[in-house]
């Protein structure tokens, strides 16, 4: 059996990521007070209401046609750091992805994408304490578990993702905001990898549903 | 958390609805980009000076707008850098051919967004420089960090530079020019109190009665370390002393200086403030050609304050003194 995402799959996501950003804003925004400006929650939730209210409006032909919506209404509405890291992340996502339904090499060459792009935004690497701390666990998971299967490899990479963040807090963060502080912003989780493990999670729930 | 409000999404907007009805005959607001323009269009051949960040930090930027100053200032959400569609909107509007050079304050939202904004306008054919302002002292400068944030010397810089445009002086020069503005002024910070983000609701940080936090910047986010509660002469030196080791000063080194509350402390303590770091410049041999005292880029509701010294020769105090005219500066 090919497992592939189709773009109703893709749709699910978006709205289950949606969803989790609008139940977590507090909680992201209380990470954000302690290294940040308290806004990390408020603009994503923002954000992912736009991106809800576009699924809501429009019909989408393909999937690169729904991620460029996706990450133009992110860039447009976020404001901070997070849209144009996330803004960027569905655009080359999108970008990557063929018209046709994405089997799961497919996804994993649009996820490699996607983190590249976030890679080359934000120009951060893994341990500056940021949410690539999150997302380089879980794409290399991805790769690895690919050979059991869609639902395996992206469950593996959510668990990777949340371990990648929590690796991540005793760290003293080295890029964003939380940079200012040096010393003092070891011991606090990072507010962006905490937002990309719930985006990796919900892939998780919605991409591979049967 | 009592805050004059309606709704914490609605702060943004609704206040510039008080900032057309307060300046509406000097400025416009395009209300669906949440930019400030000056009244009319762009002036030919004159290089447009666009700024923004973070709303929270008024009179920064939207106060500064206006002749002698800035043509234009994206306002985000409280404490969130402007997204590239208002960047974009407010440098197509203010280019009158000469090109259009973006005032950043180094935060990585604001480079990043004002980045996407640049490359999307340099497509569409306008000439676009950057200027990204780092002073603040009490970040360390390194390898490993995103260097230092931008504050206070964004509002002398605005001034300078924006004196200069004025004058006809085209991109590349006024990219030179505060360029080398950024490189000697320097700014240090303090909060005795926490602000509070509207959508937040409540103080970013906890401080005791008897701390205050040092090394602060403008978004509430919490400073280099935590002292206990000292003295104003105390206080300044604290502020003055890094800022101070940070350039080579010499004797007779003159200097812009600002002493700049951070939106919850009172004019009468900014003035003692000002009494004392003025006592500790002219201890150090520096001269104070010109000052700033009152609140020019603050934090909401932080009670606090910071230094912010430029370094100026006879250039920049002619820059310093040529007429402006906007809602937070004006002299002629």
């Amino acid at each position: 059996m090919t497992e592939s995402v189709d773009i109703d799959r893709f749709t699910a996501w978006l709205r289950a990521f949606a969803g989790a950003i609008h139940e977590h804003a507090a909680e992201l925004t209380e990470l954000d007070s302690a290294i940040g400006d308290a806004d990390h929650g408020s603009n994503m939730d923002r954000g992912m209401t736009a991106v809800a209210a576009a699924l809501d409006a429009d019909e989408f032909a393909s999937a690169p046609a729904l991620f460029k919506k996706v990450g133009m209404t992110l860039v447009s509405s976020v404001g901070g750091a997070s849209g144009p890291l996330y803004g960027t992340f569905f655009l080359r996502f999108g970008g990557a992805l063929g018209e046709g339904d994405a089997d799961v090499t497919a996804l994993g060459a649009a996820l490699h994408a996607g983190i590249d792009g976030i890679v080359q935004r934000g120009k951060a690497e893994v341990g500056d304490k940021t949410m690539v701390d999150a997302w380089m666990p879980a794409v290399q998971a991805y790769d690895d578990a690919r050979g059991d299967g869609l639902a395996a490899a992206l469950r593996a990479a959510a668990e990777a993702a949340a371990r990648g963040r929590d690796s991540a807090t005793p760290l003293v963060a080295h890029k964003g905001r939380a940079s200012y502080l040096g010393e003092r912003s070891a011991g606090h989780q990072d507010p962006g990898a905490t937002s990309t493990v719930l985006l990796i999670e919900s892939a998780a729930a919605t991409l591979a549903a049967s | 958390m009592k805050k004059l409000i309606n709704e914490p999404a609605d702060v943004v907007s609704q206040a510039l609805i008080g900032i057309e009805a307060a300046h509406g005959d000097r400025l416009r607001i395009d209300h669906e980009h949440k930019v400030i323009y000056r009244n009319g269009p762009p002036r030919a051949g004159k290089v447009g000076l666009v700024s923004g960040g973070g709303t929270g930090h008024e009179p920064l930027h939207g106060g500064y707008v206006g002749v002698g100053m800035l043509d234009a200032a994206c306002c985000g959400e409280v404490f969130t850098s402007p997204v590239p569609d208002q960047m974009l909107a407010a440098t197509a509007a203010v280019d009158g051919g000469a090109g259009v050079l973006h005032i950043v304050k180094n935060y990585t939202g604001d480079v990043m967004n004002f980045e996407m904004a640049a490359e999307l306008a340099a497509d569409n054919g306008t000439e676009v420089r950057s200027i990204v302002v780092d002073d603040d002292v009490a970040v360390q400068d390194s390898l490993y960090t995103a260097g230092r944030r931008g504050v206070g010397t964004t509002v002398l810089l605005e001034k300078l530079v924006g004196a200069a445009a004025e004058s006809g002086r085209p991109l590349d020069q006024l990219l030179e020019l505060a360029t080398r503005i950024n490189s000697v002024g320097r700014s240090m910070g303090l909060a005795l109190t926490s602000c509070t983000v509207p959508a937040a609701g409540r103080p970013t940080f906890e401080l005791g009665d008897d701390e205050m936090e040092l090394g602060i910047g403008i978004h509430g986010e919490p400073g280099r370390s935590r002292v206990p509660l000292a003295s104003a002469a105390e206080a300044a030196q604290l502020l003055v002393d890094p800022v101070l080791g940070d350039l080579p000063y010499g004797t007779g080194d003159a200097v812009i200086a600002m002493v700049n509350g951070m939106g919850g402390t009172p004019l009468l303590e900014l003035y003692l403030m000002y009494g004392e770091v003025h006592r500790l410049l002219q201890q150090a041999g520096i001269h104070v050609a010109r000052c700033l005292v009152g609140n020019y880029i603050t934090s909401l509701d932080m009670a606090g304050c910071s230094v912010t010294l430029v370094k100026a020769d006879e250039e920049l105090l002619a820059l310093w003194d040529a007429p402006v005219d906007t809602p937070a500066l004006r002299w002629s």
